[in-house]
């Protein structure tokens, strides 16, 4: 009885022993890479961004003072266009509070510009998501299958790449009609090639590797190799190029919006909002300064992290520092 | 060399004839009547069986591309609805306002862009490197739009008075019109080919107002082009700025910099003559990719100060629905592209010794 328990114990003991050996974590490139981006300040603050933004989004109806499509007109004592009104700051406390103003609608600015984060970050998501998912096909297709299908897809790419983004993201959303939906499928389109490519030089370069040559020899599919094998390691580039692709699309959407193409009145739009004042800008600058404030903040946030990602993940900057 | 040069020019014709494919079928999947989406909905029957005979919209498609090819190749855009004059007479009137406009920003960019780069290079993690990259990175995440009217609001309301207050809106004060050059210096131009090229060059103002001797109206110019090239040019310089940066560094690393160090030369020399010249070659390729940059700028800042120029009659074009000037602008814009960017490939040549020898 006696002898079992110290077996036991014994056992135990050499458990931990064991444990202890291999107290030291694997190195995996996860790791190292978060390691990596949290050491570069301006990651940081990019993420440190987002989140601020991403915790307004998602709380903006609780956050927000008014409702953002609101008329104010009779229901409080404020004009159109009203300056801001901050109590702390001095403002008369028989006047309404509106932080950021109120716009050409008399509606509150400041509610409007919170709902704006909810859009801004939907627009940046779906287009590039739309993009990546039709760009990785084409690219992975191109680059594993090569020889004619290579050649049309990627001349294809190259056409689309000849036009000036914006430019042809305004001709296909001329035809297609303004709305935020056609404006977010426009900007998908533009920026399907620049995933292509980039899936395209991964799967090259992931398709001759001895592991995608033992998967072949043991019978996988063709599909089963490519998306199950090739481009779960050919994901770094992705993740790099749409995170900086996200902060192009919101600039785009935020361009379309304003030359009237994009997001429709009264949809709290940063970008549709900045156009409806931007005669406005020599007497109620306010509502130009923060709507395209808010566009510029969101955009940094997402090049600081894709910056950060870009040299965390690069595999050959991550031996040097171990 | 010469077979370098061609094969350049070869490989983008496939690129050119995609252009034209795919604005060809842009303009087929306009929903609805062809003809009455392009003269608008009150063309009456035989207006638009005239149009639809004479752009061939009755024959089949491939025959219609056909049409379409040869149309845009004879320089015939069709004529706008809007304005009710021919494409061609209008981008001819317009397209020198963006022209100045983008070399203005061109300019701005790089010579701003550049000594930044370097100095940030040279002095790694000085304040000065921190300082322009962080500034870098604001610029590359602005808005245009919004930058120009920030720009307009402080150097026009804000500065109103000072000695840098600068003119929000227009090419020129009012009241000033310039004669073009031409009629300055007497000449007796008959030929109508000749009399548009000239006339297209006395639109540059600040062309034209060197070329009459006015220092005066240059200088105005000159002040009227700054607020919208430098919101223009941010952008772009933002780009120039990081990539002098990283290229003059891979650069300065090197082995034979180390050999111009360790014999002596002067710093600046070993810099701008060593370094540099070895870094120019990705910044040509990054400023020939951010000419859309340019384009899509002036697109929106046109509309801000005021400017009549390419990007002001697409602004107004969108808001109209004219499809046939979208539609033209947007496949000249494409080929000014191309052709910009194949001149950017066989600058190298000059820039490196390598492409030469292939």
């Amino acid at each position: 009885m006696s002898d079992v328990t110290k077996s036991k114990t014994t056992g135990q003991v050499r458990i931990l022993d064991a444990e202890k050996l291999s107290t030291e974590k694997p190195v995996t490139l996860w790791g190292t890479a978060r390691r990596r981006l949290f050491r570069r300040k301006s990651a940081i603050l990019g993420i440190v961004i987002l989140g601020i933004l991403v915790i307004i989004a998602i709380f903006a109806p609780w956050l927000a003072p008014y409702d953002p499509q609101e008329v104010l007109i009779g229901i409080e004592k404020v004009r159109v266009r009203q300056a801001p009104c901050i109590h702390l700051l001095g403002c008369p406390a028989d006047q309404p509070q509106h932080i950021m103003g109120t716009d050409g609608n008399v509606r509150d600015e400041f509610s409007r510009m919170l709902f704006g984060a909810r859009l801004s970050l939907i627009i940046g998501f779906t287009t590039v998501t739309f993009a990546i998912i039709i760009g990785t096909v084409l690219g992975a297709l191109a680059g594993y299958l090569g020889g004619w299908v290579d050649n049309v897809i990627m001349r294809f790419m190259d056409v689309l790449l000849a036009f000036p983004s914006l430019l042809l993201a305004i001709a296909i959303v001329t035809i297609l009609g303004p709305g935020l939906i056609n404006a977010l499928l426009a900007i998908g389109i533009v920026s399907i090639p620049a995933y292509a490519r980039v899936t395209r030089s991964a799967v090259l370069t992931t398709r001759e590797m001895e592991f995608v040559e033992a998967s072949r020899s043991l019978g996988g599919s063709t599909l089963y190799i490519l998306f199950g094998r090739i481009l779960p390691n050919s994901m770094t580039p992705l993740i790099v190029q749409g995170t900086l692709g996200i902060a192009t699309a919101i600039l785009d959407a935020a361009a379309l919006s304003f030359l009237g193409l994009g997001a429709q009145p009264p949809t709290p739009e940063w970008g549709s909002m900045l156009s409806a004042e931007r005669n406005q800008v020599f007497t109620a600058p306010y509502l130009v300064f923060y709507p395209g404030l808010a566009i510029m903040l969101v955009v940094l946030s997402f090049n600081l992290l894709g910056d950060g990602l870009r040299d965390a993940l690069d595999p050959r900057l991550a031996m040097r520092t171990k | 060399m010469f077979t370098y040069i061609l094969r350049r020019i070869l490989s983008s014709i496939p690129v050119l004839f995609g252009i034209l494919a795919v604005t060809f079928i842009l303009a087929r999947a306009i929903p609805g009547d062809p003809c009455r989406a392009m003269l608008g909905e009150k063309a009456t029957q035989a207006v638009c069986d005239q149009f639809i005979h004479r752009h061939g919209l009755d024959k089949p498609i491939l025959t219609q591309f056909g049409i379409y090819v040869t149309e845009i190749a004879r320089g015939d855009f069709g004529e706008s609805l809007r304005f009710g004059k021919p494409v061609t007479t209008l981008m001819s009137e317009r397209l020198p306002t963006t022209l100045e406009l983008t070399f203005a920003a061109m300019g701005f960019s790089i010579f701003v862009g550049i000594p930044l780069g370097i100095i940030s290079a040279v002095r790694q993690n000085s304040l000065i490197d921190i300082g322009t990259m962080v500034v870098a990175n604001i610029g590359i995440s602005m808005p245009v739009f919004w930058l120009g009217l920030m720009l307009a609001y402080v150097f026009a309301l804000l500065l109103r008075g000072t000695p840098l207050q600068l003119p929000p809106s227009g090419r020129l004060s009012p009241g000033l019109s310039p004669d073009p050059f031409y009629v300055v210096w007497g000449l007796n131009v008959t030929s109508q080919g000749l009399l548009s090229v000239l006339n297209f060059i006395s639109r540059l103002n600040m062309l034209n107002a060197i070329l009459i001797g006015r220092l005066d109206i240059f200088w105005d110019a000159f002040k009227h082009i700054i607020l919208p090239a430098v919101a223009v040019g941010t952008i772009p310089l933002a780009l120039i700025a990081r990539m002098t940066r990283s290229s003059m560094l891979d650069v300065l690393g090197t082995d034979y910099m180390r050999t111009a160090r360790a014999k002596g030369l002067p710093r600046l020399r070993q810099v701008m003559k060593h370094a540099l010249r070895n870094a120019l070659l990705p910044l040509v390729t990054i400023i020939g990719l951010s000419l859309g940059s340019f384009l899509g700028g002036a697109v929106l800042t046109e509309t801000i100060f005021n400017l009549s120029g390419v990007g002001r009659i697409l602004y107004d074009a969108i808001t109209a629905r004219d499809y046939i000037i979208v539609q033209s602008f947007t496949v000249v814009i494409a080929i000014f592209f191309v052709v910009l960017n194949l001149i950017v490939d066989i600058s190298y040549l000059y820039l490196d010794p390598r492409v030469r020898l292939d």
